[in-house]
Order: C-alpha cells, then sequence, then structure tokens
C-alpha cells in the first residue's frame, strides 16, 4: 500500500517538477541564460491565479488561464527589461554577460518575491483545485486534482515535444540551441527566437506555478526553493538537455518522496542534494548532457 | 496708567497663547513595534497598535502628549529585529517597545531589553522561556513583559477543550499530536503530552515537523496508519498547506489544536475554505464578546483593514492602552517606573482582565490565566466563519465537522 502511494504521490510531483524545468532548462539551451527569478515567476502565476479564481470570482479554470498569462508576461518583462538590455550592453565585457545575467534574474526575482510578499503578505496561498474530490487508487485514496495535475503536465509537455519537433517555429528554437549563427545565416530572427522561447517558458512556468498552487499551495517564500529545484534538476539532467531534465524530474520527485515516506519528511531534499554533488563530480555533464 | 490696564489681557493671552502651543509641541511619545509585516499574524500587530494610539490621540493623549507608533519590519529574522530594537532605542527613542509573536525572536531581544533598559512586550510569542529567563534574573530581564498565554497554558486550555468537546462529546480516546520543530512548541509538546491522559486521551505518536514542509501527504500517511481518534495541532508557521492537503486528501481525523494562522478571517480565503471543520484555539475571535471591548475593537480594525485582526492584534491593541495607563501612572517614561507600573496593571482588555504575575511566579510578567482573567476559546471554521464552540457560556454553535471527518461514536 505505502509503495503504491509514493508511486502516486511520486508521479505527481515529478511531473510538476518536469513541466517547470523543462521551461527553465529550455531558455538555457536556446539562449543561454540562467534565469534564477524562476520560482519567482511561478509563484507569481500561483497567487494570481488565486486571486483571479477566488476573490474576484472567476473560477478554477478562469483563474488558472489568466495566472499562466501573467506568467507569461512576467516572462517577457523579464526578457525585456533584464536579460535583453545586458545582453545588448557595450559596456559588459562578452564574457561576462553570463554573469552579470545571471545577478540581474536573480536580484529582478528578490523584487518580484518581495513585491508578492508585500502586497499579499507571505502566507502560503492555493489556488482552487480544477478538480475536487478523491479518488480510490487500488486503496490508495488519490485527491482527484493530483491526477488531473500529472495529466496536464504530460499534456503540456506532449504539446511542447509537437511544437518543437513538427512546426517550423519550433524547429528554429532547436537549431538556435545547435548553432545560432547558422540560423541567422539562414535568414532567421534570433531575436523573435528568443522571444518564442521566453514565451513558450512562460507557459511552462506558469502551469507548473498554478498547478502548484492547487497543489501543495505557494508562498513568496517558496521562490528562491523553487529555482534550487529547477536549477539541482537542470544540472542533474544535463544543461540544455530536455530529455534530461524529463528524466532527473523523476529522479529528484521520486527520491524526495521516498525519503519523506520512509526515512523523515524534513530531510526530504537532503538525498538530492547529495546525488548532485556526487553527479557534478562524477559526471559534470549531468545525467544526459551534451558534452 | 490706561496704558497698563490695556497690557494686562494682552499678556495673559499671550501666555494662554504661549502655554497651548507648548503644549501643542510637547513632543510625542514614542511606542516601537518590531514584527514581520508580510505575515498573516505579524501584520496585525503594528495595525492594531496604531489604531489603539489613533483613539488615545483623539481623547487628547497621554500626560498631554500624543502617542507616536513608530513601526520595524523584523523579516522574521532575529539579527533585523535585534538591530531594529538597538535603533529604535537609541536613534528613535522610543520609550516602550512592542515585539514580534515570534518565540525565537523575542528570546533575541530579551538580552537587549535588559541591557538597554527599554521596556518590552510581546503580544504574541509563547515560549515559556521567555518568562522563565524574567523569573531567573529579575533585577536585569525586569523590563520584559509577556504579553501573551506562554505554550503551557495554552497546550491546558486546548486539553480542557478537548476533554468537553472531544472525550465528554465524542468518546475520542487517542491522539497524535502534530507540532511544528520550534521554540514555542517545545513546552507546548511537553504539556500536551502530560495533560492529554489526563483529560483522557491517549497520546500514540508524536510528530515534530519542520516548519519548511509543503508537502505533508507523508505525515497524514503516516497519522492515519496509527488510526488516532484525532490529530491535536501545534502549528503556527505553517497553517495553509497542512491544512490545504488535510482537506484535499480526506483525513479522515480531526484538526484541534493550536492553528496560529487560522485566527485571522483571510485564512479561509488562503485555503480556498480547506479550513472548514479546523478547530482551534485562541483568546478573543470576531462576534464573541469576550469583554465589553471585543466586538467594536474587531469591527473597527476590519473596517478599517479589510480583515479581521489575528491573535496578536488583540493583544497588540491592548498594550498600547496598558502601556498608555502605564505611562499615566508613573507621570513619564522613566524605564523603572514603567516597569512598576506595568506590574501594577489592571485592566480589561480585549481578550479579558490582565493583571501580571509578580515576580515570585516562574512565570513572571505573563498574565494571570482563568476564570475572571483571560480564559481561552476553542473555534471552528464552519461554512466561512469562525464560531466559537467552547466554552459554553461564550459559545455560538456546536462543534460539526466535514463528511470526510470520521469520529468515534
Amino acid at each position: 500500500m505505502q509503495a503504491l502511494q509514493i508511486l502516486i504521490d511520486g508521479f505527481a510531483i515529478s511531473s510538476l517538477y518536469a513541466t517547470g524545468a523543462i521551461g527553465f532548462t529550455l531558455i538555457f539551451g536556446v539562449s543561454g541564460v540562467l534565469n534564477l527569478s524562476h520560482g519567482s515567476i511561478m509563484v507569481t502565476a500561483a497567487v494570481v491565479a488565486w486571486l483571479v479564481a477566488g476573490s474576484l470570482g472567476a473560477g478554477p479554470y478562469g483563474g488558472a488561464l489568466i495566472g499562466v498569462g501573467a506568467s507569461v508576461v512576467l516572462s517577457l518583462v523579464t526578457y525585456g527589461i533584464v536579460v535583453r538590455p545586458i545582453q545588448n550592453s557595450r559596456a559588459i565585457a562578452r564574457e561576462e554577460k553570463e554573469i552579470f545575467v545571471l545577478t540581474g534574474t536573480l536580484l529582478w526575482g528578490i523584487m518580484v518575491q518581495e513585491v508578492i510578499a508585500y502586497i499579499f503578505t507571505n502566507n502560503p496561498k492555493t489556488v482552487l483545485p480544477l478538480i475536487g474530490g478523491v479518488v480510490n487508487i487500488l486503496g490508495v485514496r488519490t485527491p482527484g486534482n493530483e491526477i488531473a495535475i500529472a495529466a496536464i503536465a504530460w499534456i503540456t509537455m506532449g504539446l511542447l515535444w509537437l511544437l518543437v519537433n513538427r512546426t517550423r517555429g519550433g524547429k528554429a528554437l532547436m537549431a538556435a540551441a545547435i548553432n545560432p549563427r547558422g540560423l541567422t545565416l539562414c535568414g532567421f530572427e534570433l531575436g523573435s527566437i528568443h522571444l518564442l522561447v521566453w514565451t513558450i517558458y512562460g507557459v511552462l512556468a506558469g502551469i507548473a506555478g498554478v498547478l502548484l498552487g492547487s497543489f501543495l499551495g505557494v508562498s513568496s517564500d517558496n521562490a528562491g526553493q523553487l529555482t534550487a529545484s529547477a536549477f539541482s534538476i537542470v544540472v542533474l539532467g544535463g544543461l540544455g538537455s530536455v530529455t534530461g531534465s524529463l528524466v532527473a524530474a523523476y529522479v529528484v520527485g521520486y527520491l524526495e518522496s521516498l525519503t519523506a515516506y520512509l526515512i523523515n519528511p524534513s530531510i526530504r531534499t537532503v538525498p538530492v542534494l547529495l546525488l548532485l554533488v556526487i553527479v557534478v563530480y562524477l559526471r559534470p555533464q549531468g545525467l544526459l548532457g551534451r558534452r | 496708567m490706561k496704558r497698563k490696564y490695556w497690557m494686562l489681557p494682552a499678556t495673559a493671552a499671550f501666555a494662554t497663547l504661549a502655554f497651548s502651543s507648548a503644549q501643542a509641541a510637547a513632543p510625542p511619545i514614542k511606542i516601537g513595534v518590531i514584527a514581520e509585516a508580510s505575515s498573516v499574524s505579524g501584520a496585525s500587530i503594528p495595525k492594531a497598535a496604531q489604531l489603539a494610539a489613533d483613539e488615545i490621540n483623539a481623547k487628547g493623549g497621554v500626560l498631554g502628549r500624543k502617542i507616536e507608533i513608530v513601526t520595524y519590519d523584523d523579516h522574521n529574522s532575529a539579527t533585523d529585529a535585534v538591530r531594529a530594537f538597538q535603533r529604535a532605542a537609541r536613534e528613535d527613542k522610543v520609550s516602550f517597545v512592542i515585539a514580534s509573536y515570534i518565540s525565537e525572536v523575542v528570546l533575541a531581544l530579551e538580552p537587549w531589553s535588559a541591557r538597554l533598559h527599554m521596556p518590552m512586550i510581546t503580544p504574541g510569542a509563547a515560549s515559556d522561556e521567555i518568562s522563565h529567563n524574567i523569573y531567573k534574573d529579575y533585577n536585569h530581564m525586569k523590563y520584559v513583559f509577556h504579553g501573551y498565554l506562554p505554550s503551557t497554558f495554552i497546550a491546558d486550555s486546548v486539553c480542557d477543550g478537548a476533554k468537553d468537546l472531544l472525550v465528554q462529546g465524542h468518546h475520542v480516546k487517542t491522539a497524535v499530536v502534530m507540532s511544528e520543530d520550534a521554540a514555542w512548541t517545545l513546552p507546548l509538546d511537553n504539556e500536551y503530552l502530560k495533560c492529554l491522559p489526563r483529560v483522557g486521551i491517549k497520546v500514540l505518536d508524536h510528530i515534530r515537523l519542520s516548519p519548511d514542509t509543503t508537502d505533508f501527504t507523508p505525515i497524514f500517511n503516516k497519522i492515519e496508519g496509527e488510526k488516532p481518534d484525532v490529530i491535536i495541532t501545534g502549528i503556527s508557521h505553517v497553517g495553509v498547506q497542512p491544512t490545504v492537503q488535510w482537506a484535499a486528501q480526506h483525513v479522515p481525523i480531526p484538526m484541534f489544536g493550536v492553528s496560529s494562522q487560522a485566527t485571522t478571517s483571510t485564512f479561509w480565503k488562503d485555503t480556498n475554505g480547506a479550513t472548514n471543520g479546523v478547530v482551534f484555539q485562541t483568546v478573543a475571535a470576531p462576534g464573541v464578546a469576550v469583554t465589553p471591548k471585543t466586538n467594536p475593537f474587531t469591527d473597527n480594525y476590519t473596517k478599517k483593514f479589510g480583515a479581521t485582526p489575528s491573535y496578536a492584534g488583540y493583544t497588540s491593541y491592548d498594550d498600547v492602552y496598558m502601556i498608555a495607563d502605564a505611562i499615566k501612572k508613573a507621570g513619564g517614561t522613566n524605564p523603572d517606573k514603567l516597569v512598576t507600573a506595568m506590574e501594577a496593571t489592571n485592566y480589561v482588555g480585549t481578550i479579558g482582565r490582565y493583571v501580571f504575575n509578580g515576580k515570585s511566579s516562574p512565570f513572571t510578567h505573563t498574565f494571570k490565566v482563568g476564570k475572571g482573567y483571560v480564559t481561552g476559546l476553542m473555534v471552528q471554521w464552519q461554512d466561512g466563519k469562525q464560531v466559537t464552540i467552547w466554552p459554553p457560556d461564550v459559545a455560538q454553535g456546536k462543534m460539526t465537522f466535514p463528511s470526510f471527518v470520521k469520529l468515534p461514536q
């Protein structure tokens, strides 16, 4: 019974982790940006969904949609006022730009986090679940919302796969990740590719944030932890590798669930961090990284 | 001669003018308020203090001087709080400090209150250690007052409520104690483990969870496996997440005990109603006339700030009034005289009658608890409302749970 419980809970959590982390790795793969405001963007999506669904009376679906919309807007704002000006700046040396982007997004994330805490307090908010009630799976009482979360996460990832592999824009995206210079020579505008990838990222981070908000509840205090968790998954899977992030999300999700159920919930992230240290030491390119 | 007669009223008028302008220009008496502004429990502290100050000022202030509230956000950090305390005492020259609802923060401030001879009261921290420290070193620590129930008294209040509501009302026999790992829950849990068996509830397990926990499923899973009749809670830093997951997973065991975040009206919205059925201990609740001052305060606060105050809001409001009275009695803001005046407090506030325990009590400078003083309430969230269900003389309704909760019959 406990094994099945771990299997179900681990799956839901891992699917959520995967959705958030894939967006994070996609941006790195395509534009070389490690977006450290990731957690704040997820939290914004959840808090907006909570506000719109509950206080403004739009219901769970309306709230979720507007929450994801807010994430897209904030992602584009992050790109427009933090990342792009640093990338285009002539005052910053080329080799230092990455570190400036890293610092810029980190500080931007803290600002967003503080603003959310100021307006809505740092008390966790729970987004209205898309589906209520519980389902009995072979004796394990599972909230219907948990099943919906896993399903939505996988549908989102499936659509992303179709977008990347079956559309012209998506293929250009992948090409940008492999050889950006080649892509510009083929007549593609790199700026619009970046806009596209930040939009996709906004959708993914937004969906992950809203789902997390309906599953566990989200507080502005969680922003740093969410960024760290996405960062760990992406490093574990291999920076820039979408498949690697997917696999790593499940490794992390299940390792955390096993620790929480079998050892102690208070130390659920410790084994993951240990694994991360070992992987970085023995296989710095990550599980499925390119090098 | 004529001229002299003319000068007399002119001089008098001038003197009156000079006197009244001197009075108007009398510097305000400053009270520092240190709290975490972005948390639900903490945010009520400065707001309620300001409300009390406004009311006192509208009636002419204290000793002809206005009360000015100076607020500091400590971001729930002891370091920030200590810095704010030093600034309040040395630069802003406040006369009294109302500080925090977090025991760890108040314990860090205590030695500073002693060193700087700066009287301080906490409106919400609960650790027994706060008053024990005053007892152990009264001469140095006498500047600290504990303006909330110590954890041991809170646990006793929960046990008394559990006896009437659970043991006699529903034949509850077993419990698991689930508390967050924090300074205030150490004495709370100790007392739970003693007083629950005393009222006829056997404790099957005692779980202390990390305040950083986000996924409570494994914890509820473990508790459910032990088949207790009730979960006795001791949570303050966490609140929304365990409550939401308890409801989402239809955990069939009632939650009963301390849940500080549940004391504010925004908790219903924060949890999307998942708090329906949660029973929590507090000292005052909306709509319950614990004293004639409770309801007017709750109404004024809600009208001004759009939500009901947290438990620390009630006490913070009362603290300002008690401080104002003490200043009046002391005839000024001399710290030692203020301490003596505070010790002589006999004040009916929003949560009951405040009389502080003296230096012979191990709970020095906490207020007396019991009939005629301050008593606890058990309140339950029912369909969006906080309904007081215990003690019977102030109860507004009966305890009732959502259908997924199963109580022994």
